[in-house]
């Protein structure tokens, strides 16, 4: 497992510096490195981790969306998964091995948005046979942190030498 | 009312209590601080461990082990002890389970020394080795390691603190609150005047899993002539981050085990028996955790070390344990007070290096068990200070 990728999938915003201390290397070194994982396409990018349920007007919802399709000769899953990531709704789309074949987490301002958005996008491109979506109700972890109750990072060690 | 110090006895009358407790009070009224004092992981003990615990719990295995701990928990530290520094010991003559560390510490002392006699201790070091020698009727002989030396124990300096009433070394390495260690060539120096000196080591290897830079701890028991000379103390807490299940153990000489069993059976019975269980897990399944906190640990002491050296308190790289011992001389303050002044003034709490021994002044002990976070908030904190204390001096 690459350790600078680790480290930055965990927390993007150490320097070049500290990065280059906690894994022994030179500072260009680490630069030039993320440089090429940026160029490559290995780093798509840096986003903060938000948590809407603490905003009061957020909203924002988001819904887990099951899709199960009929795949043709020259509409195949790549084709169908190309035209659901297309809608800017869409955030994730995953291609699933189990019961049903894509998974996509859709957002939306309101539940309505988000239950229209799929009958009238999603389950008319052609070869999708059936959609359900689950409206997520709440994030207690989402991408390693804990959403739910910020006091578990609290240290409980006692002052003892 | 009893005057009841009349009652005490004299030893423990003249132990004084840990003088960093003051400290710790400062950081506990705070809400805000960023400790960096602590001096044990941060992990909790991996899901496999405390399942183990907690499925013999579940059993109704409620019962006292025999006193020496339970024969296959026995075995497997004689196991891992060969299997990880080449050392081999009988399981039911040569090894003893403790309660923690600390516990053998106290048996070995007890153990082995004498009304009178001294017992060398290098320092800066944990704090238990010179109460414990008192406390066993012993004269504590402290040798200051230092800072050019990596605070590596020097042979030099343990003759020259030989006398006729010299019985025991202790050998405290990887080290806290230093981080030094002591390599092979270092050990086999030590071992030649111990040798010669008809002595006896006690060896605290609490922090032997947490080595850096591809250096495998060595035991000063495996140098030619010093496994009949040395007691071994290691345990659970460090490597396996088990501290609060208070489990330890001691390997050494037949004869040596065989005094320090009969103290333990009579103050102690025998350690917790559910810490023991997990203790056989651990040892059986437990490298891959081993490996991977001391990953995490190399990072974060690579970071700690490269942080303040940067911001110009100069700090040999340690190699093993958990902390790093930055000296703080160039700030104009000493340890106690530059403690207490980063304590209020940017609510970051260190150690003073003087609760490890006088030499410890002019030294903090800084502890790298957090999180790479909480690590980077409190070193930015410390730079703000080392700042405005040279702001105030050239001002």
């Amino acid at each position: 497992m690459n350790k600078l990728l680790q480290l930055l999938g965990a927390n993007s915003q150490f320097s070049t510096a500290e990065l280059a201390a906690m894994l022994g290397e030179p500072e260009d070194f680490i630069a030039a490195q993320i440089k090429e994982y940026e160029s490559k396409g290995i780093i798509k990018g840096y986003q903060a981790v938000v948590n809407w349920d603490e905003i009061d007007d957020a909203r924002h919802v988001e819904a887990l969306i099951e899709l199960k399709v009929s795949p043709k000769k020259d509409l195949g899953f790549d084709e169908m998964a190309e035209r659901c990531m297309a809608f800017e709704e869409v955030e994730s789309v995953y291609l699933m091995a189990g019961v049903y074949d894509f998974a996509i987490i859709v957002k939306g301002e309101t539940m309505q948005d988000i239950a229209m958005f799929v009958a009238k996008k999603l389950s008319t491109i052609d070869g999708v046979l059936s959609t359900g979506t689950h409206f997520i109700m709440r994030r207690y972890k989402d991408r390693g942190m804990n959403l739910y109750s910020p006091g578990s990072e609290a240290d409980e060690r006692s002052l003892i030498l | 009312m009893i005057d009841y110090t009349k009652y005490f006895n004299k030893r423990i009358k003249s132990v004084s209590p840990s003088g960093i407790r003051r400290f710790f009070d400062i950081a506990n009224e705070m809400d805000d601080v960023i400790s960096l004092s602590i001096g044990e992981p941060d992990f909790q003990t991996p899901w496999h461990i405390r399942d183990e615990g907690i499925r013999n719990l579940e059993k109704g295995h409620t019962w006292y082990s025999p006193n020496r701990g339970f024969s296959e928990l026995l075995k497997q530290i004689t196991e891992y002890y060969e299997r990880r520094f080449g050392l081999s010991y009988i399981p039911g003559d040569q090894a003893l389970v403790t309660v923690g560390g600390s516990e053998a510490i106290d048996l070995a002392l007890r153990t082995l020394v004498d009304e009178g006699d001294e017992v060398i201790i290098p320092q800066p070091s944990f704090v238990c080795y010179e109460p414990l020698t008192v406390m066993a009727g012993g004269v504590p002989v402290i040798i200051n390691t230092k800072n050019e030396d990596h605070f590596r124990l020097k042979a030099s300096d343990l003759e020259a603190s030989i006398t006729p009433k010299t019985k025991l070394l202790v050998l405290p390495f990887p080290n806290n609150p230093t981080g030094a260690i002591m390599e092979r060539r270092d050990l086999e120096e030590i071992a030649e005047v111990i040798k010669k000196h008809d002595l006896m080591v006690l060896s605290d290897e609490i922090y032997s899993e947490l080595t850096y830079g591809g250096r495998n701890h060595v035991s000063i028991a495996s140098i030619d002539g010093m496994y009949e000379r040395t007691i071994v103390i290691n345990g659970f807490s460090k490597s396996y981050a088990m501290t609060g299940w208070r489990l330890g153990y001691a390997l050494g000489p037949e004869p040596i085990i065989a005094q320090m069993t009969k103290l333990h059976q009579y103050g102690i019975m025998c350690a917790p028996t559910t810490a023991q269980y997990a203790a056989i897990e651990a040892l059986k399944n437990g490298d891959r955790d081993v490996n991977k906190m001391r990953d995490e640990y190399d990072m974060r002491r690579r970071l700690v070390v490269d942080g303040f050296n940067d911001m110009g308190l100069s700090c040999f790289e340690p190699l093993g344990a958990f902390y790093v011992f930055p000296c703080i001389k160039s700030t104009g303050l000493g340890s106690e007070e530059f403690c207490t002044r980063l304590i209020m003034e940017k609510h970051v709490a260190v150690v003073p290096g003087t609760a490890f021994g006088k030499c410890g002044d002019g030294f903090v002990r800084v502890s790298y068990s957090y999180s790479l976070k909480h690590l980077k908030i409190a070193l930015e904190r410390i730079r703000e200070f080392v700042k405005e204390l040279e702001n105030e001096r050239q001002g």
